[in-house]
């Protein structure tokens, strides 16, 4: 009877966190999913504390102080910080994956027979491996972005022989492990989860700075892996339902971010990608030329004067947290007529969506903010793009030349634009080490400095030049 | 070539497999479909509030700690289920107010 309580507690659980999932399809109903999604946790958590706990001491002594530490967590990350947090939180899950697993197979309960024996502990093994490989790599991944470790890829002499290596010591430790009884096997068992430890550590080691939109996105899906496999031995349906769910949404999200940069899975996950950031990349047609310095009142001018504006912010902007300033000078543009948007790269922030949620904590509303094909058209009628923090997603070579590293990626067309503006530190190229030739055009002007002095210096001139102008009168 | 293999790893698995594991596998790849499906709809824009709510979700995790906590208080089990109840409970807290936090900042 219990047992069937459980069973309908917890296909209402699935069927919210589908809804959870499908509500965040759009600003308006995202909050009402977040909410779904609680709905099921509790649903699920209380049918499980009611039929199959009966030590409600350890469960408690457990829940507290991590929902203390979880709700601080949340309440105290900055947003510029999200990817730290999620990719600490994917190594949870992995972690907790592992222990879930060691735990199911010590646990004696009735002995299974024959081939669900076989099966069991097949789920185990692999349930156990892709927990520990998302445990240790998403702390890399942590580590990186937090730069506790240096973003450039770790390049091993024999890096894919060591990663073919510890994956067939883990084939054959499975192997051994399969033919053991419970708990003779532990030995393999733990030994593997030592290999697969390792193997996550180098993995991520070897991937750059520049590629951790997709390693986000990957150990996001192995996180849902790893729940999935969970639930397989543990024959848990709503496990396997969520694994499932999360798992699809990581692959998917992996595979927008590998299209954003033009780049394919298996080039991300065997790595090595911008080891050489910063040098010029021998790649690229050599570009002559003069780039065009401006000053900061030339630029008050030059905005104020504009009927369209289009900014294109990059994660240096987010850096130098000069985003509320950003927000303050669409406001003062605006009441001076000029139409302001803003066109965001995929690839803008440091993991998907990054830099919209940068902007909304701006105050920005979401509906002037665009996405690049939504936007790519709309630069050719623009008087101004205004790129700040931001190189290789604006580069033509992109688009023109074959032998730049980064040819074929989708760019944001600011050359379009009658004139493009540049805030940037210096001449120095992007992640990607290729020199940009927008900056030697005619119509490019170049603002040198940082850019949270460069924005509050505008900032200040159009506050300066604030005056009522006719076009104030028509604008919309 | 792959829809050959993918045949061949079915009729094996059908061959091999107990029926209970069957249909977990029913549930799994339809779950799949289904998260590919929805997926695909959600804004560019969302992307990172859809990271923060599916890792509050994979949190579920603590399912499989609470049924493995009734034994001893001592036995390695128990120890393993609490500490996993613990960390993956830090997941749906943080997961879930974080998003919430994020999504109250989107304003039009």
């Amino acid at each position: 009877m219990s047992n069937n309580l459980l069973t309908v507690a917890y296909i209402a659980a699935s069927a919210l966190f589908i809804l959870s999932l499908g509500g965040l399809a759009d600003q308006e109903t995202a909050r009402k999913g977040n909410l779904f999604g609680i709905a099921g946790m509790v649903i699920a958590f209380t049918a499980t504390a009611w039929v199959g706990v009966s030590n409600y001491g350890v469960l408690l002594g457990a829940i507290f102080p991590a929902v203390v530490i979880g709700a601080f967590l949340a309440s105290r990350v900055a947003m510029t910080s999200m990817p730290e947090l999620v990719a600490i939180l994917h190594s949870f899950v992995g972690a907790a994956a592992v222990l879930v697993g060691i735990g199911n197979y010590l646990q004696t309960g009735q002995p299974l027979l024959g081939a669900e024996e076989t099966i069991h502990k097949l789920e185990i093994f692999i349930g156990v491996f892709i927990g520990a490989i998302t445990f240790t790599g998403s702390i890399i991944a942590f580590g990186k972005l937090r730069t506790l470790i240096s973003s450039k890829p770790l390049m091993l002499p024999a890096r894919h022989l060591l990663n073919l290596s510890l994956l067939i010591a883990s084939v054959v430790l499975g192997v051994w492990f399969m033919g053991l009884e419970s708990p003779a096997g532990l030995t393999p068992l733990l030994a593997m989860t030592a290999i697969a430890a390792l193997l996550g550590i180098h993995l991520v080691m070897a991937i750059g700075g520049a590629d951790m939109p997709v390693v986000i996105s990957m150990l996001n899906s192995y996180s849902g892996w790893a729940a999935a496999a969970a639930g397989f031995m543990l024959s848990n349906d709503l496990l396997i339902i969520t694994g499932a769910l999360v798992g699809s949404s990581g692959a998917i999200l992996s595979y927008i971010m590998c299209k954003a940069m033009n780049r394919s899975f298996f080039s991300v996950i065997l790595g090595g990608f911008g080891a050489n950031a910063g040098a010029s990349a021998g790649g690229g047609t050599a570009i002559v030329g003069e780039a065009k310095p401006t000053t900061v009142e030339e630029t008050v001018e030059l905005l104020t004067d504009a009927s369209s504006v289009i900014i294109v912010p990059g994660y240096g902007m987010a850096v130098a947290q000069a985003q509320h300033t950003v927000y303050e000078i669409t406001q003062l543009l605006r009441e001076k007529g000029v139409n302001v948007r803003f066109g965001i790269h995929p690839v803008a922030g440091r993991m998907p969506g990054h830099m919209n949620v940068l902007l909304a904590e701006a105050n920005v509303p979401y509906d002037e903010v665009f996405e690049l094909e939504d936007i790519n058209n709309e630069f050719s009628q623009a008087d101004v793009a205004y790129v700040i923090g931001a190189n290789d997603v604006t580069n033509p070579s992109a688009k023109t030349d074959p032998k730049s590293p980064i040819f074929g990626m989708p760019i944001l067309d600011v050359e379009k634009a009658k004139t493009v503006l540049f805030v940037k530190r210096g001449m120095g190229s992007g992640y990607a080490g290729v020199e940009n030739e927008l900056f030697f055009r005619d119509n490019t002007m170049m603002l040198f400095g940082d850019a949270k002095k460069m924005t509050d210096g505008i900032r200040e001139g159009a506050v300066n030049s604030h005056q009522v102008s006719p076009r104030f009168l028509s604008s919309s | 070539m792959l829809p050959l293999l993918i045949g061949a790893a079915l009729v094996g698995i059908g061959i091999g497999a107990p029926p209970s594991f069957l249909s977990h596998l029913t549930v799994f790849v339809l779950a799949c479909f289904v998260g590919w499906q929805v997926i695909w709809n959600v804004k560019p824009a969302l992307h990172t509030p859809l990271m923060s709510v599916t890792n509050a979700i994979s949190g579920i995790i603590i399912v499989g700690g609470m049924l493995q906590i009734s034994g001893e208080l001592t036995s390695a089990t128990t120890i393993l289920g609490a500490i996993a109840i613990f960390i993956g409970t830090i997941n749906i807290a943080g997961g879930f107010l974080v998003t919430q936090r994020m999504l109250k900042m989107f304003q039009r």
